[in-house]
């Protein structure tokens, strides 16, 4: 809760995106000219203020891991703009991302793929503190111990190997190389869908807490809907590529806009028998189509109950519906 | 009427480390026509206690069992080709990854049109036929085009629905489905569910779904049973799981989940992991991890403890001597140490 209010009190995002698109060649002609390419973020405008956690929720193929992934800069966006705390990072190469590689940083789905087996925790906790100049090797072991404590490994789990651990530390430990260097900004790209429900609650309360204490910002990208609503201050709602709507966490789940979020947000299983029984739900019909070819005009628009003429022909604009609420859709007034 | 009924069901893993004492002593039953779930988190038997009654596991997996009936019959003893014979008839099966579990070397249509030229012994023309309406059932788009078409051009949801096509073809009496939602997107999801209950009230045709997540479980099931290392730990229908739980694991797993309403409340995790089945506990699998545990837990195992006809709860609390302890949504848990005073009333 402070944070929220915190948040509200600034005003200079810690992260912000204008225009990011990010195309990937799929098909090339053998002299190596592209002839096919996959529109894997179109558009995406969004901030997240200090200290709070954005959710980017949608389903698989929609994109929420790309933005994630050009936002920390593991990909070159093909246009748009990137801005940490103002400063454009969309075009800078290597050398100069460097600075801002240590404040920002990134944790995993899969916790079984995203740790070396041939390493040691203590070792792959030390990974990213090995470029400090001004760390001494001395310095540097008493910061994997005083991270381990942090996420809430022993210390004795330090010279053991991954495989020695269930899926829940090795998201522990994920974190703790995640937090080395003290960033700011963590993408946290479904951090707990590889796990079990009793162990996601307990990183999910870790995530939490080092929030509260760290002053952290996260972009969370989820497809846990549940989740989501919990942790997120602000969400923002992906499907092929585009973000259909964005609004505060209870603004949103309040006053579903856009037809996809309400399908959706419907569609998510509760666990709760009557509540179950008395929900409407829309039921999708169809896939998801591919983002090679997607449709014309607004590309929700072949599976979409409210469909109009216009959808097929122009896209969408991206408008604030309410106060802080932004949707792009032609049937929403 | 019971379809199927299984009594002290135990599986076993001899693997070079040791045994791995999977499921230890189940007894479970559906009746026609009813859906029941299975819910527990990875390792607790659920999967490899259905694929035991099937008898689909490797050679190093040993089953064993006091009965197991299926319609009346008992296939405890029975030669393994007659569990091959009720499988894809009498019995379907949907697994959770369809990817794997379809044979990409083959056709949709062939695969669809296996169990009808095996079982019912149809011509190619008239199982082609039931083929299509098969695939029509599903709500397969443009069914004719995908009887021609390889797993790999179908998406995920597709699949999925081709691979309860296969489990129906054959009109079974009962369907286990196995995490059938789990690799599937939320949208998706909703449709595969849809679909399973469309042909659950339509076809009476019995379903046990076996997940880990409550919210499928609630809209879907009328039984549930709480697995935990290898052993049932809680059984009731729906509305006693999810409303007056008894047990503290099955209260843990209520408890992780953000609850609608109090969506940004603290969520309660349950702390530490599941217990080793190498060298699994004398006592209550779940005591390490159990915030209500007393000194009689590390003894023996809980008996099994009946609260109304369907309901049971295996944990010592339930005896009338123990604490009075309880957990609601709302309240969360009460608990009173004044136990004395309970025994005399």
């Amino acid at each position: 809760m402070t944070a929220r209010t915190n948040a509200s009190r600034t005003n200079v995002p810690l992260i912000e995106v204008r225009g990011l698109k990010m195309d990937f060649p799929v098909k090339r002609t053998i002299t190596g000219r592209v002839t096919k390419m996959l529109k894997a973020v179109d558009d995406v405008n969004f901030s997240i203020q200090p200290g709070t956690t954005f959710g980017l929720v949608g389903e698989s193929g929609c994109g929420k891991t790309t933005v994630g992934r050009a936002i920390v800069r593991l990909y070159k966006p093909t246009a748009g703009e990137v801005l940490y705390e103002g400063a454009d990072i969309a075009a800078l190469d290597r050398n100069d991302l460097a600075p801002y590689y240590q404040r920002m940083q990134m944790i995993f789905q899969d916790p079984y793929a995203s740790l070396d087996p041939r390493m040691t925790i203590s070792s792959i906790i030390a990974e990213p503190l090995r470029k400090r100049a001004d760390m001494s090797v001395r310095d540097r072991q008493d910061r994997v111990r005083e991270l381990t404590d942090l996420v809430g490994l022993k210390q004795d789990h330090l010279l053991r190997y991954p495989h020695e651990f269930s899926g829940g530390q090795r998201q522990r430990i994920g974190i703790a190389r995640a937090l080395a260097n003290s960033p700011r900004f963590i993408v946290c790209d479904e951090p707990i869908s590889a796990l079990d429900v009793s162990i996601q609650a307990q990183v999910i309360n870790m995530l939490e807490d080092l929030q509260s204490r760290m002053g952290l910002t996260y972009l969370f990208v989820s497809h846990d809907l549940r989740m989501v609503r919990h942790i997120s201050h602000v969400v923002g709602v992906m499907y092929l590529g585009c973000m259909v709507e964005m609004a505060p966490v209870e603004e949103l789940y309040n006053n579903l806009l856009h037809p996809y979020s309400q399908a959706l947000m419907s569609a998510a299983p509760i666990p709760d028998p009557d509540m179950s029984d008395r929900i409407q739900r829309i039921i999708l019909q169809g896939d998801v189509p591919t983002p090679i070819n997607p449709p014309s005009g607004c590309t929700f628009r072949n599976r979409c109950p409210r469909a109009m003429d216009v959808c097929s022909q122009t896209r969408p604009a991206w408008r604030e519906a309410r106060p802080g609420h932004w949707a792009a859709c032609h049937a929403v007034k | 009427m019971r379809l199927l009924s299984i009594e002290n069901l135990t599986t076993t893993f001899k693997l070079p480390v040791g045994d791995v004492q999977a499921v230890r002593g189940i007894s479970l039953h559906v009746n026609a026509g009813e859906a029941i779930g299975i819910v527990g988190e990875s390792g607790s038997g659920k999967s490899v206690s259905m694929l035991s009654v099937m008898r689909l596991l490797p050679d190093n997996a040993a089953v064993t069992a006091d009965d197991i009936e299926f319609d009346g019959q008992s296939i405890n003893d029975a030669p393994i080709s007659m569990l091959r014979s009720l499988e894809g008839d009498q019995i379907g099966m949907v697994f959770q990854d369809p990817m794997t579990s379809l044979n990409p070397l083959f056709t949709v249509g062939f695969q669809l049109m296996e169990p009808l030229r095996i079982h019912r012994r149809m011509s190619k023309h008239d199982a082609r036929e039931r083929a299509l309406e098969i695939l029509r059932q599903v709500d397969m788009p443009d069914p004719e085009s995908r009887m021609r078409q390889y797993p790999h051009e179908l998406s995920g949801g597709m699949r999925q629905r081709v691979m309860i096509g296969i489990a129906i073809a054959c009109g079974p009496k009962l369907i286990i489905a196995d995490e059938p939602t789990t690799a599937l997107d939320v949208t998706i999801q909703a449709q595969i569910l849809d679909l399973l209950r469309t042909l659950q009230t339509n076809h009476d045709t019995a379903t046990i779904l076996i997940t880990h997540d409550l919210g499928v479980i609630a809209g879907m099931c009328s039984r549930v049973l709480v697995m935990y290392g290898g052993k049932i730990v809680e059984e009731g229908t729906v509305r006693e799981i999810f409303y007056d739980a008894r047990h503290p694991y099955t209260w843990g797993l209520l408890r992780s989940i953000p609850q609608r309403g109090r969506d940004r409340a603290k969520l309660v995790p349950i702390p530490g992991s599941p217990p080793d089945l190498i060298a699994p506990p004398k006592g209550c699998p779940f005591l390490p991890r159990c915030e209500h545990a007393m000194n009689i837990c590390n003894t023996q195992m809980p008996p099994h403890k009946m609260i109304t006809h369907t309901h049971m709860a295996s944990c010592y609390l339930m005896d009338p001597a123990a604490p009075f302890v309880r957990w609601d949504r709302a309240k969360g848990v009460t608990r009173d140490d004044r136990a004395d005073e309970r025994l005399t009333d």
